[in-house]
């Protein structure tokens, strides 16, 4: 059931993103930075709301005429900036909303992930509380109906002796220091807020708090816009003595009190603590069958660190070296982070194919897919290839060639390939290109496993994939699952295209060994278009 | 697609999504009570008497106490519950016994109803029991009240003011 609905959203989420990344290209897909325009519009909240605070009063009757003052006097700085405080705020619920929904359809929730989800569940719970408060402080006739449905809300749980409520059915029972009491909420609840945002991306690496530039300034320009062409207004001053009926609703925020008219309290209640239990229980419903974590072979491990500055999960970190090995240190894995992605096998410069061991080793591996397994699935898919315009399609389990059969290997993330890899493939004439088909830029299954590749394949990262390595013959393809006919289309485009380069003029030092090549090619390889 | 298209394009993209948030910020309106109606709310927090008699101490039981604690009499904590009936027009809208509050239920008993009546003229009728007795009631108020449209009816107790509060 769960498996059903996530595949469902997958392709929803796969449909909508294909456009937006035509659109916005891959780099600037608003989709692929949720989280990070979460971030930046709580920045924007905690601005505006220190702006704002210059203008409020705390007392009864002068909160409202305070915001009032703000919204209507000073309407080109102040009353922007309440829109801004507002429509931001509002922002900030749908990131969050999608940014779940996201990650739960990309099956991003599971295994060593489920602490970022787990940790997401308060910031729902606090994100709401700092809306509500922040209503409150209005004291129009919306504060007024968020007052005595919230204080009804709390008056079912059996903490408070009398009920709250009855501050907000009457004048003359409330007090200018229930202002200043909930200003202090307004305050400190979004403070701890972000502390529990900061704890949400603690096991994360490089994670993106910051939208790129571009975006974050067209964002900003369509809050002015938005914020200039409907200002966010009070709804006339709250009336203890009325009913506030009716009211223009934020339905982000507020989305669930109309029903405490239909149901009981005790009701919402329970489909609140259903909802948060539902969504803590969810990383283990059912757990993520985990592959074996990587494993460290010191013998092979010189402490360069690409692995621990690489990995996506903060698994990998070095440590004092223990061996007696003239190095300062050595990488260490934390099992219970390591997601077995294989990118830290890619990054490290000991995966080299071209290692004349016996027995290919290197300094850190998957135990269940090794770089040696990774060799002979590459050679013995190689050997499947035939005619003019060979491609060995290197495909992210993730990505649209995952279904390929013929001609390729099938890696947990395309990184998990050193660029050695591709130099080996092409220097033993095992292919005449090879396509690097992974996961669609804009939704890397494992976070960083395409920027890493394209960065390796471009000289910028280590380990860097050879200058001698011809780049007309390498092929790269960032496409979803969806877009599998498309992928295709384009490795036979590719092929097409070898046909008409020129010979290679790569050379591979050694003859291909006896462990690694196929019975079938047994004689060094020789450079195409030589005698 | 050129540079100037994606931007302007990616600026209208965001520009419509963030118009839609802002629009569903306070649109479509939402009213809690139908039309024309008013809400009549039943609340207030009273402590009942207490759950039996007071008894006088001996002289010998108070020099038993800690010379902290010593007092002439001792009362079970306990309160009574308190019964509440409310008529409109002559029937019965609500009747309730309410326990009292707090672990060792020597709290106030609290209510707080809501009734949505449409606005017009009623008779409203509140009784309470908060003593021993088994019959009749301690507090009473009988009246005619005008219902206008979205108004809060309170009905209050407050011993300070002389009993049921209509306001």
């Amino acid at each position: 059931m769960i498996g059903a609905v996530r595949s469902a959203l997958r392709t929803g989420f796969m449909l909508i993103e294909q456009p937006f990344d035509r659109l916005f290209g891959p780099a600037l897909n608003p989709l692929a930075q949720l989280g990070a325009l979460g971030f930046f519009f709580f920045w924007i909240v905690a601005v505006s709301g220190i702006y704002l605070f210059i203008f409020f009063d705390t007392g009864i009757e002068r909160a409202y005429q305070s915001v009032e003052y703000l919204t209507r006097d000073h309407r080109f700085h102040a009353g922007v900036m309440r829109s801004f405080h507002r429509y931001a705020s509002d922002l900030m619920v749908v990131m969050v909303v999608v940014h779940l929904l996201r990650e739960f359809s990309y099956d991003r929730y599971r295994g060593v992930r489920w602490y970022s989800w787990f940790t997401g569940l308060p910031i729902i719970w606090l994100l709401y509380a700092s809306g509500i408060t922040g209503y409150w402080l209005v004291w129009d006739r919306l504060a007024q109906y968020v007052a005595l449905v919230s204080s009804e809300l709390l008056d079912w749980l059996p903490i408070f002796g009398e009920p709250i409520a009855r501050n907000f059915i009457s004048t003359g029972t409330l007090t200018s220091r229930f202002f200043s009491l909930m200003v202090f909420m307004h305050v400190a609840v979004p403070l701890f807020l972000l502390f529990i945002m900061w704890v949400h991306i603690l096991r994360i690496s490089r994670p993106k708090v910051n939208p790129p530039r571009a975006l974050a300034l067209m964002s900003l320009a369509a809050l002015v816009a938005v914020s200039i062409w409907k200002p966010a207004i009070s709804q006339g001053p709250a009336d203890l003595a009325k009913v506030p009926s009716p009211v223009g609703l934020d339905w982000f925020f507020l989305p669930l009190y109309p029903l405490t008219n239909i149901w009981s309290n005790g009701t919402v209640w329970a489909l609140l603590g259903a909802f948060s239990l539902m969504i803590a229980l969810m990383p283990w419903l059912p757990p993520l069958r985990r592959a074996k974590p990587a494993e460290i072979d010191l013998a092979h491990c010189n402490g360069c660190a690409r692995c621990a500055e690489d990995c996506p999960y903060e698994a990998i970190r070095m440590v004092g070296r223990t061996d007696g090995m003239p190095f300062v240190t050595q990488a260490q894995v934390n099992a219970s982070l390591c997601v077995s992605c294989g990118i830290c096998v890619g990054a490290c410069p000991s995966s080299t194919p071209f290692r004349r061991t016996q027995d290919l080793r290197t300094g850190i591996d998957l135990p269940e897919f090794s770089l040696k397994e990774l060799r002979e699935k590459v050679v013995e898919a190689a050997g499947e290839l035939s005619g003019a315009g060979r491609v060995l399609v290197l495909a992210c389990e993730h990505g649209a060639a995952a279904g390929r059969l013929e001609g390729t290997v099938v890696l947990p993330c395309v990184a998990m390939a050193p660029p050695s890899l591709i130099d080996f493939v092409l220097s033993r004439d095992l292919a005449d290109g090879v396509a690097v088909a992974g996961c669609a830029e804009s939704a890397c299954y494992n976070r960083l496993g395409v920027k890493w590749t394209e960065q390796r394949f471009a000289g910028e990262r280590d380990p860097y994939l050879r200058a001698r390595v011809p780049r007309e013959r390498i092929a790269k393809i960032w496409a979803s699952p969806l877009a599998a006919n498309k992928a295709e289309s384009e490795i036979a485009a590719f092929a097409a295209r070898l046909v008409h380069l020129p010979p290679k003029r790569l050379r591979s030092p050694l003859p291909v060994s006896a462990t690694s090549r196929p019975t079938k090619v047994s004689e060094p390889a020789r450079v195409r278009g030589e005698p | 697609m050129s540079r100037a298209v994606r931007v302007a394009g990616g600026f209208a993209v965001i520009a419509t999504l963030f118009a839609a948030v802002a629009w569903l910020s306070d649109r479509p309106t939402y009213r809690q009570i139908p039309e024309g109606s008013a809400v009549m709310m039943l609340t207030f927090v009273h402590s009942a008497d207490r759950r039996g008699e007071c008894r006088r101490l001996s002289p010998e039981e108070i020099a038993k106490l800690p010379p902290n604690m010593r007092r002439v009499q001792d009362c079970p904590r306990g309160r009574r519950p308190i019964y509440v009936e409310l008529d409109v027009d002559g029937r019965n809208v609500y009747r309730a016994s309410l326990p009292p509050t707090g672990i060792a239920g020597d709290g106030p008993s609290r209510v707080y109803q809501r009734f949505v009546l449409p606005a017009r003229k009623y008779d409203v009728a509140v009784r309470m029991r908060d003593t021993p007795r088994a019959e009749g009631f301690d507090h009473e108020r009988r009246d005619s009240v005008e219902l206008s449209s979205d108004q809060m009816f309170v009905i209050d107790y407050r011993p300070e003011s002389g009993g049921f509060v209509f306001r």
